[in-house]
């Protein structure tokens, strides 16, 4: 990519990424007392926006073509930033994200597959997206498409055994058409990766089931733009280092931050610290 | 294919695995270039060795994976493949479960999971590998379509009709090889509509799987001792063809391979109960309780489901209602 369109694309992620966080801050404050899940979703919005923002084949033109990278949200219960990030695509309208969390919605706290919205799968329930996407890629690469498979996963995910099976196979049949991403905001619901089920050295665990593993800072558009784009002849896996909660400094590496209600008081702190102000 | 005495036959002594998949599958998979098989490294006994041959190219092993089985079929399925997914009955749906729920319940993708090996039929693998709550189990999805074949050439048509059918679903397959013969002639096959292979004016005997031979021996010697039995081949546990229960019978009998507990005659049960029909239920099936192991016939034993036994227990309930 030539050196000015990187820079205007940069730009472009970063505002993406800030009008992401300021609208998910006012869809979370909107459920009230049954919260949301706030950590993971803001640990993500950069690398939401870079995945939806140009580098790869998805958004309104290609939402059900058959040729259209296919994006899979494992890591369910990143609605927060995976439905702004459609909803900057117009795949989602600011309707729509009205609707979030309420009675009979769609939009709920975690994703329900629906091509029309950009939504590839049905995710809740960990490391079913990943098994779900090694199938696809085995699709893909069977029906000769020149096209990506992109699995987004968390880190406290990674203790799910279905999680290896997937990497195990995915390698076995040679799916270098697959790419995880994985989101290392290094918190589970419990407490903190290492704490709970340590997960350091998932980058030497990825190498030994087969994949290619390349580690950047996940908050930062370029270097995850650069790292994305590469294509190697076996599957591979993106470690991003994050931040969970990731900009609201009072939830920051704080485990409440899973899932969690804001007061009016918080919101209002919440939205300073985003605008920068 | 069309059942002829010579057929069933010859599917009888492959089983109904064997002659789902080296019968069945090679004609269908001819047919149909979109379907594909997958297994988690169960292939080989389930008599899948002559179609991965013709078709290597369509068949996918995913190593000992029961989970992962699921997933990568949901995945094809997503992109408009057709997937028969093979593996242990008692694994593929016991250790599945929640992968079967979300991927062919929630999302409906239209999988053929098949469990071979269902009921008894394992043997002296013993109670880890006896799949006697799979029905049970899988019935409780919504959506999901549960099917236990009565004999060899059923397990062909109910793997045909589960092509062209669309939707989600489950066969269990009652391995024994040499399986027992109910049906020599061909006849009308359809999921969800099961099939009054005996008439009979005072017992009706509905049995699935394996059980509906042994009813069929059950309802002779009944017969002998002056009880008019009817048998009903409920080959589909779920939906359940209502229908075929026969309000006028003075007993209702289920039978199946398969736990007491929310197989087929807690489904029958349901079915009475709900429409008001005031027959008395007698249901037949495996205790709730974990088996003392040995070969199939000490199994059947144990649980009072030989033909024997089965005529036993109708005669006492019987006594029971006079």
């Amino acid at each position: 990519m030539e050196e000015c369109n990187m820079n205007e694309l940069t730009t472009k992620q970063k505002q993406w990424a800030q009008e992401m966080k300021l609208k998910a801050l006012e869809m979370a404050f909107s459920t009230g007392p049954n919260g949301s899940h706030i950590g993971g979703g803001f640990s993500a919005m950069e690398i939401y926006a870079v995945l939806y923002s140009g580098i790869l084949n998805v958004g309104t033109t290609v939402k059900e073509n058959v040729n259209r990278d296919r994006i899979i949200a494992s890591k369910g219960h990143g609605v927060l930033a995976q439905y702004t990030a459609l909803w900057k695509t117009g795949l989602i309208t600011d309707d729509e994200l009205k609707t979030f969390d309420n009675n009979g919605t769609h939009f709920y706290g975690h994703p329900s597959r629906e091509l029309s919205h950009g939504i590839e799968f049905s995710a809740g329930s960990l490391s079913l997206g990943l098994s779900f996407g090694v199938g696809v890629a085995l699709s893909c690469k069977k029906r000769k498409l020149n096209n990506r498979v992109i699995v987004v996963l968390g880190d406290g995910e990674c203790d799910e055994g279905l999680v290896w099976e997937s990497l195990m196979s995915a390698s076995n049949f040679g799916l270098n058409n697959l790419t995880i991403i994985l989101d290392k905001n290094g918190y589970q619901l419990d407490g903190s990766t290492l704490e709970i089920m340590n997960s350091e050295s998932l980058a030497k665990k990825f190498e030994a089931f087969g994949f290619q593993v390349d580690e950047v800072d996940g908050h930062n558009c370029e270097k995850m733009t650069v790292v994305i784009q590469k294509r190697y002849d076996k599957p591979n896996a993106i470690i991003l280092n994050t931040v969970k909660a990731h900009g609201i400094s009072f939830l920051e590496n704080n485990k409440m931050s899973h899932m969690c209600a804001l007061t009016q008081k918080q919101y209002d702190q919440a939205l300073t610290e985003l605008k920068g102000e | 294919m069309e059942l002829t005495k010579m057929n069933a036959t010859i599917m009888s002594k492959f089983g109904q695995s064997g002659a789902a998949f080296s019968f069945a599958l090679i004609e269908l998979a001819a047919k149909n270039p979109d379907i594909v098989v997958l297994s988690s490294d169960m292939s080989t006994p389930a008599g899948l060795d002559k179609y991965k041959k013709i078709y290597p190219d369509r068949f996918f092993n995913v190593g000992i994976a029961e989970q992962n089985l699921v997933g990568i079929a949901a995945g094809l399925a997503s992109e408009g493949w057709i997937p028969i997914i093979v593996a242990q009955a008692c694994f593929i749906t016991m250790r599945s479960f929640e992968q079967i729920r979300q991927y062919c319940g929630y999302m409906k993708y239209p999988i053929i999971v098949v469990g071979y090996g269902a009921g008894f039929c394992l043997q002296f693998m013993g109670n880890t590998h006896f799949s006697t709550e799979d029905m049970g189990v899988l019935r409780t999805i919504p959506g999901m379509t549960v099917i236990s074949p009565a004999d060899a050439g059923e397990a062909a048509k109910a793997l045909t009709a589960a092509i062209d059918y669309k939707k989600p679903v489950y066969i269990r397959f009652t391995d024994k090889m040499g399986c027992p013969m109910v049906y020599i002639f061909e006849y009308d096959y359809q999921i969800g509509k099961a099939n009054l292979i005996k008439e009979g004016s005072n017992a009706q005997i509905i049995a699935t799987g394996s059980m509906v031979s042994c009813a069929m021996k059950a309802a002779s010697s009944l017969e002998e001792q002056g009880v008019s039995t009817a048998v009903v081949d409920m080959h589909t546990v779920k939906p359940l063809d209502g229908e075929a229960i026969n309000k006028d019978a003075k007993l209702i009998v289920t039978v199946e391979e398969h736990n007491i507990v929310n197989g087929l005659g807690s489904a029958v049960a349901d079915y009475l109960v709900e429409n008001g029909i005031n027959v008395p239920l007698l249901k037949l099936g495996v205790k709730d309780c974990f088996s003392q192991v040995g070969d199939y016939n000490f199994l059947l034993e144990q649980h009072g489901l030989t033909p024997e036994h089965i005529t036993e227990s109708i005669l006492n309930k019987i006594e029971t209602i006079k």
